[in-house]
């Protein structure tokens, strides 16, 4: 155990948590912040996709004193009421079978367009293959992309 | 409940979802009942149960949409909730078969006419008019003679007490106003903002978290060294948990692959996680046992679970063995022997397809709270009826006092219609004292079993010298179970028609997987006609147009189980939709149709190669599932099934040695990605007035083939064993 200084959706704090503990894991069982999914454990999946200092990575492996006192921001975090480009545009697109991919989907392309604002279907394809869809909504992901791209 | 008002607190409507917030201003003070499924708030707000779990195909959105249409409400005021598993109040709380809005449809239209009528009903006695007079519009009761009109606010008080009618009209198929058009998902906010909607989410104060540890398949627990893992930090417990008990005679959705598992329990799953790395277990070879089933209409079986470790190769070569052997005679028509040697041309193709794994995208969960006398179980399940008849037994309870509430599931494919995560969890909460989230990793998860089963089938066809069928055999098998529908397709448009089954049982755990056995018989099937059409010198989709003219006007035998003219009417819509005749240039086009779960579905496949890889240019599939409800939603539904079964086609793959599966997680089991995806796909469906039948498996099956078909055009390859990478040669890297 050892006392974490964590900055998760501008909110700062000190955790009492084992530093290896993958953030993932202290997102939901610690935070209460549970729309960060597990699928696989071993990043490849991509559905705990969260933002640190603004790149998108696999909360999944990531062990919590690697955050210390960096910017982390959830899809809880990523607009105040849903209304961020993307999240917008899933609606627009009605993207979600299933729906448990898509908060690591929504979260992989937004740090994807903020570096890139204007891609090409090949770019976002590459963007978004770490991404598992078990549903396959795969091409409503990529119209909706588009869209926020776009907006 | 008739008459009187509720008061429900905030929390509860917590639970509810509205696909337009701001279209509701307010809450209503006062609810009134009027079924199980509706509510009217006094300010018109309509409350509406959705039955059914969701696992993705959305009928949270699309059931209450059939009770608003007849409600005849406006959508907009509409908020959705979805019930607990609640047998007194609902029927068939089943996701699965692709059959929810089909068997829905009829109960859901007649609950929200009933309220409609007593609505009327009741403003026809406050007004004093006969209540033929009445008509509603968007939630308002009129009579055109007086000028009255009533919000179904006002009048809900008294309606809500109004004898319930025991017979009432339902809309005709042209006055649907919100059934036909498309709405967006009610869960679509709650996905897009992480919202807790899944089992796997669930949380309670004082909850611990479990997770399990099971053998290979073949084998069980000898010992455990839990030396290691008792004093780890957050370990609270180590033990062996029995799912069943020996005894029990289990119904079809019982499917248990390890009859004991070791459990570990703890407060964080970050802590449990660790403690399952330490933990060492050592196994033995299991015995050969039997199981007592219940099978949907087949009665008490016993099945035999065979003692040993087993290997795909050995499942290869005894599937090849048992191919060349004979097989249970499931139809005969004609005599096809004499038909086969009397042919100018004959085709013979052998078809295989491995296990797969569902790989839900939200692993095995489920959370559980046993005490002394009821139990509370929150988790992902298709089919909680009959798990709570085994819950029951296995908790020592009555049924009505095991309380299951529906969580989201985070993908299903049949799988979770299997409840053995609920029964664990149970176990465990009731050893523990305590309550419990049960979790299984990935590797768990991909380990489990319960697959969709290893086939084969060799196909056998005879043309006479005008390139007529006159002979047509199908012998398939699988371990455990065989594939073969035998009444299909193109049984009844051929005079000689044999059907053989086998099956080899195996201690390695299946269960339905998307459009069981249908998803390779129509990979098979289809690819075979495909053959067969290219021998007798004929397009594809004529080659079966002309099949199934002669099903029609001359049919052959009995119980054929399918409408000719509305297959025919899928190939007709597809050869338009997708221009068969002019595809666009430099594509290989493959078409495959298929009918099964009640829909039925034909399909083209336009890809390209880029060096050996295939890339898939465009899916056009045309669908005749009678009514749609929800267009757009329906065609996302087709666009899964067809993604999916490219997937599956091209990369699904489950092997074993030694009873051990030999993939537990992604990077060995190649699932489809955006990559991999088709550029776009096109669901068209035929305008009838057929009562509508499902989407969430008949768009999967034919796929297979198309891509197949598509495949040989582009590389003058035939691929007749799936996954069909595995055949491709990829250079330098995977495709």
């Amino acid at each position: 155990m050892a006392a974490i200084n964590i900055n998760i959706n501008g909110a700062k704090r000190v955790i009492e948590v084992d530093p290896k503990t993958p953030v993932l894991w202290v997102l939901r069982d610690h935070l209460d912040l549970v729309g960060t999914k597990f699928g696989c454990g071993m990043a490849q999946c991509g559905a705990c996709t969260i933002h640190v200092d603004g790149n998108a990575m696999r909360s999944c492996i990531l062990p919590i004193s690697q955050i210390e006192n960096k910017a982390v921001v959830t899809i809880e975090g990523l607009s105040e009421d849903g209304d961020h480009p993307l999240q917008k545009a899933w609606l627009e697109h009605d993207v979600a079978q299933c729906g448990y991919c898509q908060t690591g989907q929504i979260m992989n392309a937004a740090a994807f367009l903020k570096q890139n604002p204007n891609p090409s279907d090949d770019e976002i394809e590459t963007a978004m293959q770490g991404n598992i869809c078990r549903c396959a909504t795969y091409v409503r992901i990529k119209a909706a992309i588009k869209t926020a791209a776009n907006s | 409940m008739a008459g009187g008002g509720m008061l429900l607190s905030f929390s509860w409507l917590a639970g509810c979802v509205q696909s337009d917030k701001d279209a509701i201003p307010e809450m209503p003070e006062e609810w009134f009942e009027f079924n199980s499924f509706i509510k009217i708030g006094n300010n018109g707000v309509i409350h509406l149960m959705s039955p059914n779990p969701e696992f993705g195909s959305n009928v949270k959105t699309s059931m209450p949409m059939i009770l608003a249409d007849e409600l005849d409400v406006d959508w907009k005021n509409v908020i959705v909730e979805q019930a607990d598993f609640f047998p007194e109040r609902f029927d068939r709380q089943f996701t699965g078969g692709s059959q929810g809005i089909r068997q829905g449809w009829k109960p859901l239209r007649t609950a929200g006419a009933t309220a409609r009528q007593m609505l009327v009903n009741a403003a026809a006695k406050q007004w004093n008019v006969p209540d033929k007079e009445i008509t509603t519009e968007g939630g308002t009761l009129y009579h055109k003679g007086t000028g009255k009109k009533a919000g179904y606010g006002e009048i809900a008080s008294i309606a809500a007490g109004m004898p319930v009618p025991a017979e009432v009209t339902t809309k005709d198929v042209g006055d649907f106003k919100i059934i036909g058009t498309s709405r967006k998902n009610v869960e679509g906010k709650n996905i897009v903002t992480g919202k807790p909607l899944f089992g796997i989410d669930y949380k309670e104060d004082g909850m611990l978290i479990a997770m399990i540890v099971h053998p290979p398949f073949g084998m069980m627990i000898k010992s455990l060294d839990d030396s290691s893992v008792r004093s780890m930090p957050g370990i609270k417990d180590v033990f062996t948990i029995k799912t069943l008990t020996e005894d029990y005679e289990r119904n079809g959705f019982d499917t248990t692959s390890f009859l004991e598992l070791a459990v570990i329990v703890g407060n964080t799953t970050w802590e449990v996680m660790n403690a399952k790395k330490a933990l060492k277990a050592e196994w033995e070879l299991m015995p050969e046992y039997s199981v007592t089933m219940q099978q949907f209409g087949r009665g008490k079986v016993t099945a035999v679970m065979p003692k040993g470790l087993e290997s795909t190769e050995g499942h290869r070569a005894e599937m090849q063995k048992a191919s060349k052997g004979k097989g249970d005679i499931l139809r005969k028509d004609g005599n096809p022997e004499a038909a086969f040697k009397t042919a100018a041309k004959v085709l013979e193709r052998t078809y295989t397809a491995p296990h797969l794994a569902h790989n839900t995208m939200e692993p095995v969960n489920c959370f559980a709270h046993v005490t002394a006398d009821k139990a509370k179980i929150y988790g992902p399940i298709q089919a909680p009826e009959f798990i709570r008849n085994t819950l029951a037994a296995r908790l020592g309870m009555p049924k009505e006092n095991i309380r299951i509430k529906l969580a989201r599931m985070g993908g299903g494919f049949g799988i979770r219609a299997y409840g053995h995560h609920l029964v664990e969890a149970a176990v465990i909460s009731q050893k523990i004292k305590a309550p419990v989230k049960l979790i299984y990793t990935r590797e768990d998860d991909m380990t489990y079993g319960i697959y969709r089963p290893t086939y084969t089938a060799t196909y056998r066809a005879a043309l006479d010298k005008d390139n007529n069928l006159i002979a047509f055999h199908v012998k398939g098998g699988g371990i455990p179970e065989h594939p073969i529908h035998a009444n299909r397709f193109p049984a009844g448009a051929v005079d000689n028609y044999l059907a053989e089954a086998w099956a080899i049982p195996s201690n390695i755990t299946i269960g339905a997987f998307r459009a069981p056995r249908s998803n390779f018989n129509a990979a098979a099937e289809q690819s075979f006609l495909d053959e067969l059409a290219e021998l007798a010198g004929k397009d594809p989709i004529d080659f079966r147009l002309q099949l199934l003219e002669r099903a029609k006007n001359d049919p052959v035998g009995k119980d054929n189980d399918y409408d000719p003219d509305r297959y025919a009417g899928v190939l007709k819509l597809v050869k338009e939709k997708s221009n068969w005749n002019q595809p666009p240039a430099n594509v290989s086009r493959g078409v495959a149709a298929y009918f099964c779960h009640n829909t039925y579905v034909a399909e083209v496949v336009d890809l390209k190669l880029d060096g050996n890889n295939p890339v898939i240019q465009s899916v056009v599939a045309a669908v005749d599932c009678g009514i749609v409800v929800n267009p757009d939603a329906a065609k996302n539904m087709g666009e899964g099934g067809i993604i999916d079964g490219i997937g599956n086609a091209l990369f699904g793959e489950m092997t074993f040695k030694d009873g051990v599966p030999d993939k537990n997680n992604f990077h060995q089991y190649r699932m489809i990605r955006q990559k991999e995806s088709p550029k776009s796909v096109e669901v068209h469906f035929v305008k009838n007035e057929e009562e509508p039948t499902g989407l969430g498996e008949p768009l999967f099956p034919p796929v297979f083939a198309a891509v197949a078909n598509a495949l040989y055009k582009a590389t003058g390859k035939r691929f007749y064993d799936q996954p069909f990478a595995k055949h491709i040669e990829t250079n330098p890297s995977r495709m």
